[in-house]
């Protein structure tokens, strides 16, 4: 897909997104509206995958390790053909496949059960290790929260990466500076990221992660070194009165500001 | 710490426990080790020098060796992750549930120097809770092999079985128990001495010392059935239950806390179906003193002779 055509199916699955949210009455859709440019370029231009084999060996991997965004994921794969559209009506429902948490026993193009913040990034630096191993030339994208670069076992695993020399990986962050219950620098910041991963031999890009040019350039980049995108995002991007609020990271929006939201993200 | 220098007819089973990972690799390249700095501890020399490219070593950094593993299964490759047992269960316990469990990853948890192996360093190197992280733990078989054959069987059998496992080693020497030739198989106790006056349940380290106790019985007189149950989990309900109705009465012994492990396990299955008189031979919920593993056995109550008088005294509870 170009830019433009990216930039559609983006604003589709905010809208899908927003929709299955309110209705289903819980979700993170501060972190889901951040994320949702990244998932969009990864799904809709960058990955290789194949929506009817979703375990081809010679699929790239992805792996969405801020699971809480789970809502943002089910909508991208129904929009990409791994699961059916009308399912996304089921989320959070009884018995359904699609839980607060993405289930890769149960959710096709799933790779791994994430949820409990810190394990998405050392499963996808053993994803390309296996790939380094066995020649497979798949390339691994595994995407964390900012706040969720707290966890020790990211650094664990950030070590692993440029010690393994793994340049078949690549590390965006959705940098949008809250966690859940407070922004980063009123709790543990972690900023500037940059320095940081630098430090520990990665190669790094920052970008807007909200404009789609940079995003899929930054997807699109290959180096001598793992490599790890700082995506400056806003937290309810898209949705003026959730931007950059806190309270907005897993807030439900009455049936006002449903439509105020269904408005604006139409409009754009 | 140096391990404990097994007498000539006592076996450390982490010797075929390499030696079988070395035969399967050669025969399976998909089969990697991943380690934590613990190529020494885990016998992965030989393992190194055949396969160096094979050999993960994360460093120090068990959840993420936990996590990497779970990604190597996803990229194609079997793992078998070979670290000491107290930090492969504890340190990385929620990578063990939601990267390996739950995510159902085929990789194979290898606890090396599990219980009270590293018995001087003290409880913080003791893997007296794994039986009882790991078990509660749903798509994860949990395994303790009673000697090296029985050992070079359960690794055999992981790696054709298609799921994740843990399996629990030991360093302290143990004699040969089962016939060369045994085959490991998920589930199933092996009835090592027939007996109908109680039963002797244990596995790993204590199946020998169970066997010593019905030897010790035997002179008295009293005739105890010894089962060795290595598959903790799914665990073999009809030798149990068998156990219970032919005997009347049943002993357990573990290189664990009495909580949550084996000697737990054993109860759940003969509360729900056969109740009978139990005595649960552990660790008693404390942190362990200075010792060896094996005088830590015997403190706790171990020893084949002190294991033959609790069997003596359960016998006495049964119902006439």
């Amino acid at each position: 897909m170009e830019i433009g055509e990216l930039e559609r199916m983006a604003r589709e699955i905010r809208l899908r997104d927003l929709q299955a949210v309110y209705e289903a009455g819980a979700g993170h859709i501060g972190g889901e509206m951040s994320v949702i440019d990244i998932l969009t370029a990864l799904y809709f231009r960058v990955l290789r995958l194949w929506p009817d084999e979703p375990k081809n060996p010679a699929r790239d991997r992805f792996v969405l390790s801020k699971g809480h965004t789970a809502c943002a994921l089910y909508v991208t794969l129904a929009k990409r053909g791994f699961i059916p559209e009308e399912e996304i009506s089921t989320f959070l429902k009884p018995h359904s496949r699609l839980n607060g948490h993405p289930n890769c026993n149960k959710v096709p193009g799933v790779e791994t059960n994430t949820g409990p913040l810190g394990h998405g990034l050392p499963v996808a630096v053993g994803m390309a290790k296996a790939a380094q191993l066995s020649g497979a030339d798949y390339h691994t994208y595994v995407v964390t929260g900012d706040g969720e670069m707290q966890e020790g076992s990211n650094w664990e695993a950030i070590m692993a990466a440029a010690q393994f020399k793994l340049t078949n990986l690549t590390l965006i962050i959705d940098h949008n500076r809250f966690q859940q219950g407070a922004s980063l620098s009123d709790t543990n910041e972690i900023a500037p990221l940059r320095p940081k991963l630098e430090a520990f031999g990665w190669e790094v890009t920052e970008i807007d992660g909200n404009n789609m040019s940079e995003v899929v350039a930054a997807l699109e980049f290959r180096g001598n070194s793992p490599h790890c995108i700082v995506a400056h995002t806003n937290k309810g991007h898209g949705i003026s009165f959730m931007q950059d609020r806190v309270d907005w990271h897993h807030k439900v929006p009455n049936k006002e500001q449903y439509e105020i939201a269904v408005a604006e993200l139409s409009e754009a | 710490m140096n391990a404990p220098v097994p007498s000539p007819n006592l076996y450390d089973c982490r010797d075929a426990f390499a030696a079988t990972l070395e035969r399967l690799a050669a025969e399976d390249e998909t089969i990697v080790a991943v380690c934590n700095d613990s190529v020494g501890s885990s016998k992965l020399g030989g393992f190194k020098g055949k396969f160096p490219e094979r050999l993960v070593n994360v460093g120090i950094a068990e959840q993420n060796m936990i996590g990497v593993a779970a990604g190597l299964a996803n990229g194609g490759r079997l793992p078998y992750v070979c670290a000491a047992a107290p930090f492969l269960t504890g340190r990385s316990l929620e990578q063990v549930k939601a990267d390996i469990s739950y995510s159902n990853a085929n990789v194979k948890l290898v606890g090396i120097s599990s219980g009270m192996a590293y018995g001087e360093l003290g409880p913080t190197h003791h893997s007296i809770e794994d039986f009882a992280w790991m078990r509660v733990l749903p798509n994860l078989p949990v395994i303790a092999p009673c000697d090296r054959i029985e050992t070079a069987a359960a690794v055999e059998w992981a790696a054709s079985y298609a799921g994740p496992c843990f399996l629990r080693l030991s360093r302290v020497g143990v004699p040969d128990l089962l016939p060369e030739g045994h085959r490991f198989e998920l589930g199933k106790a092996n009835r090592l001495r027939e007996g109908s006056d109680v039963t002797l349940i244990a596995n790993g380290t204590l199946t020998h010392r169970m066997m010593k106790a019905a030897e010790i019985l035997a002179e008295r007189g009293i005739h105890a059935r010894v089962l060795n149950l290595a598959t903790v989990r799914p665990i073999d309900e009809n030798a149990i239950i068998a156990a219970a109705n032919e005997t009347g009465a049943i002993v357990t012994a573990e290189e664990h806390s009495v909580f949550g492990g084996l000697g737990s396990a054993v109860a759940e299955v003969v509360v729900d179906h056969a109740p009978v008189p139990m005595k649960r031979l552990g660790v008693p919920g404390i942190f362990a003193p200075t010792g060896s593993a094996e005088f830590l056995l015997d403190e706790f109550g171990m020893a084949p002779s002190a294991i033959a008088d609790a069997a003596q005294q359960l016998i006495s509870r049964k119902k006439a």
